[in-house]
C-alpha cells in the first residue's frame, strides 16, 4: 500500500465539503462519534441535513464563522491506498494556502460546479497547481444530479477546461461527472450517467500511476547532521544522515560533496539499523564514505558526472504569505533544503494575475497572495536545481530576521 | 522503476526520522514527551533509528499527573535505562503542593489541565527550547490544523490563526529567546498506521494496551480503571471485565474497552473495524467540542 497526498481547494457551495464528507464516510474513515458530534452541532445550528464541513472545521473560529482559514489535513485508507487530503480554503489566504497543501502534493483535486461552469477560481486553482507543478489533476464536474445528468455540459465544460489549460503545464487531467450529494461516480459507478465511459473517482485516486512523481535521474542527497557515535563499537564511525532529495545512490558509487568539491566513495548506507545496498527518494537514510572528508549540515553529496547549479543569484516565482510586505533593502533567510543563507530581493520583474495569467508590469511592491516573479541575491552560492525538474532541490523558503516568521515561498526557474 | 515505490509505512516512517532529525539540528536543547503510551513510544523507536548507531540525543521528559498506572511507570523506567536516556519529570503533584496550580473540586475533577502548568514549567526549568509529541493529526479536529513544527509564545501559548505556513520539506524553527516549538513527527500518522508498524516493527508496548481482566466501573459511558483515587457514586459497582486501553493516560479519565483482543495481531484486526475514534474514551476531551483547542492554545500537548 503507497500514499497517495492530494489537494483540495473550493468555496463554501461548490460541494467540496459534501465531497470529502462522502470519500471519508464511504471508506469508514469517519467514526461514529465524530458523526455524533457534527450531526448535533448542525441541528444546534438549525440546519436540515448534516453539515459535513465541520468535520474539517475544527478551529473555534472557523466553527463560529462557517468558514475554513487554515489548511486541514485528512486521512482515509482504502485496501489499495493510504490517502493525504489537505484541504484548503477558497476565499481569504486562498493562495497562501492552497500553495502550502500544493507543496506536497501528488494531485490536485477540482471541482467545477456543472451549472456554473468554469469560474475564476477554477483558474485560480489550476494555475497554482501548473505552478506548483502537481503531477496529477482530476477535474470534478460536480452536481450533474441540477442539470439532469446532461452529457452535454459535461463535454462542454472538459472542453472548455482543456482549452485553458493547454496555457499550463499540467500533463495529466481526468475528467469525471460526479454528484457529491447523491454519490454518483464517487465511490461506485452511476447508472444515470451511461454515456460516461471513464473511471469513478475513488477508482481514479486508487490507481492513478504515481511511482514515476519522484525524480530517480538526478541523485542529490542533502547532509541533515552528522552521526557520531564515539561509542567504542563504532569508534570510528561517521555517518551523514539525510533525505534522498532524488536520484538513487548505491554502495561504491563516486560522489563529490559539494560546494567543497571533495571526492569519494559510498562505503555503506543504514536505513534505520539495517544496512542496505541502495538508497531512493524519499528515503531517510545515513551514509558513510570511504574517505575522512569535511562536510556538514546543508552540503550536498551529488555524482560527479550529474551536478547542481551553484549559484548566487537565483531566478524565483514567489508567493508572498504574511501580512507586511518585504521593507525596503530588507535582508531574509533563505533556506533551501538543509541549507541556509541570507539573501534580498534585488528586483521584482512582473506580478502575475493568478486570475488570468496576465502579466502586471511595473508594479514593485508586494503584499500577501502575490505570485511574483522576482530576483533574488544570496550571501553564498546555493545549490540548486530547477522546480521543473526536482520540486526539492527547486523549492525555498524565505524567513524574516525581525519576526522570524515564514514570508515567502519560492520556485526556482531555470537559467535562461 | 517499481521497485522503488515505498509502502506507506516506509513512507511516513522516512518523514518522521527527517523531522526528528531536523528538530536536533535547528534546535539546541529539544525533549521528547514520553507519556509512556503507544504513541510516544512509537516516537522514540523511530528516534533510535534516525541516529543510530549513535545514542537518541533527547532527554525524554514525562509529564507526570501522579495518577498513573503502574504498569507504565515500569514500561518508562525500563525503557528508559535500555536506550541510556536521561528522564526529566515534570510533576503535577508537586506543582500542587508548590501551591503553583490548586486541584480542580467537583465532579468531574480531574489532573489533566493542570498538566500544563508541570509542562510549561519544565520547559522553562530545563531550558528545552522544543518538546518533540506524538500528536497525531487524526486524532482530534484542533490538531489537524497542527504543524510539524509549531510555534509557541513566551507563555507557552499556540495561536492557531497565525501559524507559519509550512511548505514541501523546509520547517522553520526560528524563535525568539523564551519562546519554544513543539514539534509533532507523526503528524500524518493515523491510529491503525500506529498499530500496524507497532506490529510491523515488533516494538514493545505496555501490556495495558491488550486485553487483560481488570476491576472496572461504568462511568461517562466507559469503563474506567478502578484505583485508589477512584471515589464510588451513588449506583456504581466494581465489576471484573476483559477489556484493553485504546489510549493511557491519567488513570482517573482513561476509560477502557470490552475486547478480546490480547495480541497486537488481534488488536489490528480490532482497529480496522472500529466505529470510534480512540478519544471518544477520554472524558478531557469531552468537556466542550473545543476542549482540546482551548487546552491546547494554553499549552498543552
Amino acid at each position: 500500500m503507497e500514499i497517495l497526498r492530494f489537494t483540495t481547494a473550493g468555496s463554501v457551495d461548490d460541494g467540496k465539503s459534501t465531497l470529502i464528507g462522502r470519500l471519508l464516510y464511504d471508506s469508514k474513515s469517519i467514526f461514529e462519534d465524530q458523526l455524533d458530534q457534527v450531526s448535533e452541532t448542525s441541528k444546534r445550528k438549525g440546519l436540515e441535513h448534516v453539515d459535513l464541513s465541520l468535520l474539517t472545521d475544527g478551529l473555534r473560529a472557523e466553527r463560529e464563522q462557517g468558514i475554513t482559514i487554515d489548511v486541514a489535513y485528512r486521512y482515509f485508507a482504502t485496501p489499495k491506498r493510504k490517502f493525504i487530503i489537505a484541504d484548503t480554503p477558497g476565499h481569504i489566504q486562498y493562495t497562501r494556502n492552497m500553495v502550502t497543501g500544493a507543496s506536497t502534493a501528488n494531485l490536485a483535486l477540482i471541482l467545477i460546479d456543472a451549472r456554473k461552469g468554469l469560474v475564476e477560481q477554477t483558474h485560480r486553482h489550476a494555475i497554482i497547481a501548473s505552478l506548483l507543478q502537481i503531477p496529477h489533476m482530476i477535474v470534478c464536474v460536480n452536481k450533474m444530479d441540477l442539470v439532469d445528468y446532461d452529457e452535454a455540459i459535461f463535454e462542454k465544460i472538459q472542453e472548455e477546461f482543456k482549452e485553458f489549460a493547454a496555457k499550463l503545464n499540467l500533463k495529466d487531467i481526468r475528467f469525471v461527472p460526479i454528484s457529491a450529494l447523491k454519490g454518483d461516480n464517487v465511490v461506485n459507478r452511476s447508472e444515470k450517467t451511461s454515456w460516461y465511459s471513464g473511471e469513478t473517482l475513488l477508482h481514479t485516486l486508487e490507481n492513478i500511476y504515481i511511482s514515476s512523481d519522484n525524480n530517480y535521474i538526478d541523485p542529490r542527497f542533502a547532509v541533515q547532521t552528522i552521526i557520531r557515535p564515539h561509542s567504542d563499537k563504532f569508534h570510528d564511525f561517521r555517518g551523514y544522515a539525510g533525505r534522498i532529495s532524488s536520484g538513487v545512490f548505491r554502495k561504491g558509487d563516486d560522489i563529490v560533496a559539494l560546494p567543497s568539491g571533495f571526492t569519494s566513495r559510498i562505503k555503506s548506507i543504514f536505513n534505520g539499523m539495517e544496512e542496505v545496498d541502495e538508497a531512493f527518494p524519499p528515503q531517510s537514510v545515513t551514509i558513510t564514505l570511504e574517505d575522512d572528508i569535511d562536510i556538514s549540515r546543508g552540503d550536498m553529496l551529488v555524482r560527479p558526472d550529474n551536478q547542481p547549479q551553484q549559484t548566487q543569484d537565483l531566478d524565483v516565482m514567489l508567493c508572498w504569505m504574511d501580512e507586511q510586505p518585504p521593507r525596503p533593502r530588507a535582508k531574509y533567510i533563505l533556506k533551501h533544503t538543509t541549507n541556509e543563507a541570507r539573501c534580498m530581493i534585488k528586483d521584482i520583474k512582473y506580478k502575475m494575475n493568478i486570475n488570468t495569467l496576465s502579466r502586471i508590469e511595473g508594479d514593485k511592491t508586494l503584499h500577501m497572495n502575490d505570485i511574483a516573479r522576482v530576483q533574488l541575491r544570496t550571501t553564498k552560492a546555493m545549490l540548486w536545481d530547477p522546480y521543473k525538474s526536482n520540486r526539492i532541490t527547486g523549492s525555498l523558503i524565505l524567513v524574516d530576521e525581525a519576526t522570524n516568521n515564514t514570508v515567502a515561498a519560492g520556485m526556482i526557474r531555470r537559467n535562461k | 522503476m517499481s521497485n522503488y515505490q515505498l509502502s506507506h509505512l516506509d513512507e511516513l516512517e522516512a518523514e518522521a526520522i527527517y523531522v526528528l532529525r531536523e528538530v536536533f539540528s535547528q534546535f539546541q536543547n529539544p525533549a521528547l514527551l514520553f507519556s509512556g503510551g503507544k504513541d510516544s513510544i512509537t516516537v522514540a523507536h523511530l528516534a533510535k533509528k534516525a541516529f543510530y548507531p549513535a545514542k537518541i540525543p533527547f532527554t525524554f521528559l514525562h509529564v507526570d499527573t501522579g495518577h498513573n498506572f503502574p504498569e507504565t511507570i515500569k514500561f518508562r523506567d525500563d525503557l528508559i535505562e535500555e536506550l541510556g536516556v536521561r528522564l526529566a519529570v515534570g510533576s503535577v503533584q508537586d506543582a500542587i503542593d508548590d501551591g503553583r496550580v490548586m486541584e480542580e473540586t467537583g465532579a468531574n475533577a480531574s489532573r489533566n489541565k493542570l498538566q500544563i502548568t508541570a509542562l510549561l514549567d519544565t520547559i522553562e526549568d530545563e531550558n528545552f527550547d522544543v518538546a518533540i509529541g506524538g500528536g497525531r493529526r487524526d486524532e482530534e479536529k484542533a490538531r489537524a490544523k497542527e504543524r510539524f513544527f509549531s510555534h509557541r509564545d513566551e507563555f507557552g501559548q499556540w495561536d492557531p490563526k497565525h501559524q507559519r505556513p509550512e511548505l514541501w520539506n523546509l520547517f522553520n524553527g526560528k524563535y525568539n529567546p523564551g519562546e519554544h516549538f513543539r514539534a509533532f513527527p507523526i503528524s500524518n500518522w493515523t491510529e491503525f498506521d500506529v498499530w500496524q508498524y507497532i506490529m510491523r516493527e515488533n516494538i514493545e508496548i505496555p501490556s495495558l494496551y491488550l486485553a487483560h481482566e481488570r476491576d472496572v466501573i461504568w462511568r461517562d459511558n466507559t469503563w474506567l480503571p478502578m484505583s485508589e483515587h477512584i471515589v464510588l457514586r451513588d449506583g456504581e459497582k466494581v465489576e471484573k471485565k476483559k477489556i484493553r486501553f485504546r489510549t493511557l493516560g491519567d488513570i482517573t479519565i482513561t476509560g477502557g474497552i470490552e475486547s478480546d483482543a490480547d495480541t497486537i495481531e488481534k488488536v489490528v484486526e480490532e482497529v480496522s473495524a472500529m466505529r470510534q475514534t480512540e478519544r471518544g474514551n477520554r472524558s478531557d476531551d469531552k468537556r466542550s467540542e473545543t476542549s482540546m483547542e482551548d487546552r491546547k492554545k494554553e499549552g498543552y500537548f
